[in-house]
């Protein structure tokens, strides 16, 4: 009774996580620039991850895979955030260097729209205000 | 449920895939490329799973650590070309 | 890493070197799985090997264990998962209607913040709820990247920092 109802558990956190991923993915190739395709990257990396890996820790039950799916996510869980963060400054980095229109945030501005990602101007009038 | 998680996932990895190819900047191939290591840690778990040994989660788990690395190692080096001399050395 | 240690660090630098061997220690055995004395006596080699190296290059105290909020870090981190799974819900909403229902915007967000290590977990909270980024950490003002206005306005409110700043008492 127990183990049926945390397979139903499992199978339904595995689901939903799919879930999850493939909007995430969505996302990815639908969203017209990079910061917005970042969002939809790191809804992959958080609840979609959580819940697939949270789905195999139901499967696997008491026992080493278990401790070592919880590494698995406390390790993801540390360094998405890192590596989305670094991406993001990598990212300011480049377009102040080719005077792009993201990086108006930071220099309202500063250079022209060069690039073929949506040039965003309301972005820069938004940034002033706010 | 399991394998069409694996199916699920083989998906997205080809969507990140594609997303790499069309990426109109580098750093939307990084994206693309950090989102295919993280799904390709989970497709290892989940494949472990289907095929009954657990053990090998262990791969799984140094696939994370050297994806990390690797994205940290390729956005230093994009960094370091993009940004003006001193600038990427801000830490 | 631009942190200066200061010189009270060492009569505590000696506990918190304990606690990372202890750390270090049990991930070793929960990822070892063979308990033969020659591989243990390996494991706790590789163990004394990496706090050597760690003291070495200065990181082992409060700022990378923080055990002195250990609770209520547990407790934030449960406040954060539930934020965590109402943006997700948003921004897959906003993923399968498409362009539309998203309106990007950058703004810079202030930050009262003092210690470092609060400011990084504020920071990295940001990120790690999706529909906002952090983009850069400076005194004072963080530069927030979000998929809609409400994302900007709702750290605006200032509630998770509220949160990062009760962490630190």
């Amino acid at each position: 009774m127990i183990e049926s109802a945390v397979s139903v558990l499992a199978a339904m956190m595995l689901g939903l996580g799919s879930f999850f991923m493939i909007s995430g993915a969505l996302g990815i190739l639908r969203f017209p620039d990079f910061y917005s395709r970042m969002h939809a990257a790191s809804m992959t990396d958080t609840l979609g991850t959580y819940l697939i890996i949270g789905g195999l820790m139901f499967t696997a039950g008491w026992g080493l895979p278990l401790f070592k799916l919880t590494l698995i996510l406390v390790f993801i869980f540390f360094t998405s955030p890192t590596a989305g963060h670094a991406l993001a400054k990598s990212a300011q980095l480049s377009e102040l260097r080719l005077g792009g229109e993201q990086s108006g945030s930071a220099k309202p501005g500063a250079g022209g729209v060069h690039s073929d990602q949506h040039p965003d101007s309301r972005d820069l009038a938004r940034a002033d205000r706010v | 449920m399991i394998i069409a998680t694996a199916v699920a996932l083989l998906v997205v990895m080809v969507m990140a895939l594609v997303r790499a190819l069309l990426g109109p900047t580098i750093h939307d191939r990084i994206l693309a490329v950090n989102v295919f290591g993280t799904k390709t840690v989970l497709l290892i778990s989940v494949i472990c799973f289907i095929s009954g040994r657990p053990e090998f989660i262990d791969i799984a788990l140094v696939y994370a650590l050297i994806n990390f690395v690797s994205i940290i190692g390729v956005l230093k080096y994009f960094e370091y070309q993009g940004a003006s001399a001193g600038e990427g050395a801000s830490d | 890493m631009t942190t200066k240690k200061s010189v009270k660090a060492t009569d505590s630098g000696l506990r918190y070197s304990l606690y990372l061997s202890l750390v270090l220690g049990l991930i070793w055995l929960g990822n070892s799985g063979h308990y033969s004395p020659l591989l243990l006596a390996f494991g706790a080699l590789s163990v004394f090997l990496v706090v050597w190296i760690a003291r070495r290059m200065r990181v082992v105290d409060g700022e990378s264990q923080p055990f002195h909020m250990s609770f209520r870090l547990l407790a934030y981190y449960g406040w954060l998962f539930r934020k965590i799974v109402e943006s997700n819900i948003k921004v897959a909403g906003c993923a399968w209607r498409g362009r539309s229902a998203i309106s990007p915007v950058s703004a810079r967000v202030p930050c009262a913040l003092q210690s470092d290590l609060s400011r990084v977990i504020y920071a990295n909270s940001i990120t790690l709820t999706p529909g906002t980024v952090t983009v850069s950490l400076d005194k004072g003002e963080l530069l927030v990247h979000a998929l809609t206005e409400s994302g900007i306005a709702e750290l605006q409110t200032g509630e998770m920092e509220g949160r990062v700043a009760r962490l630190d008492q």
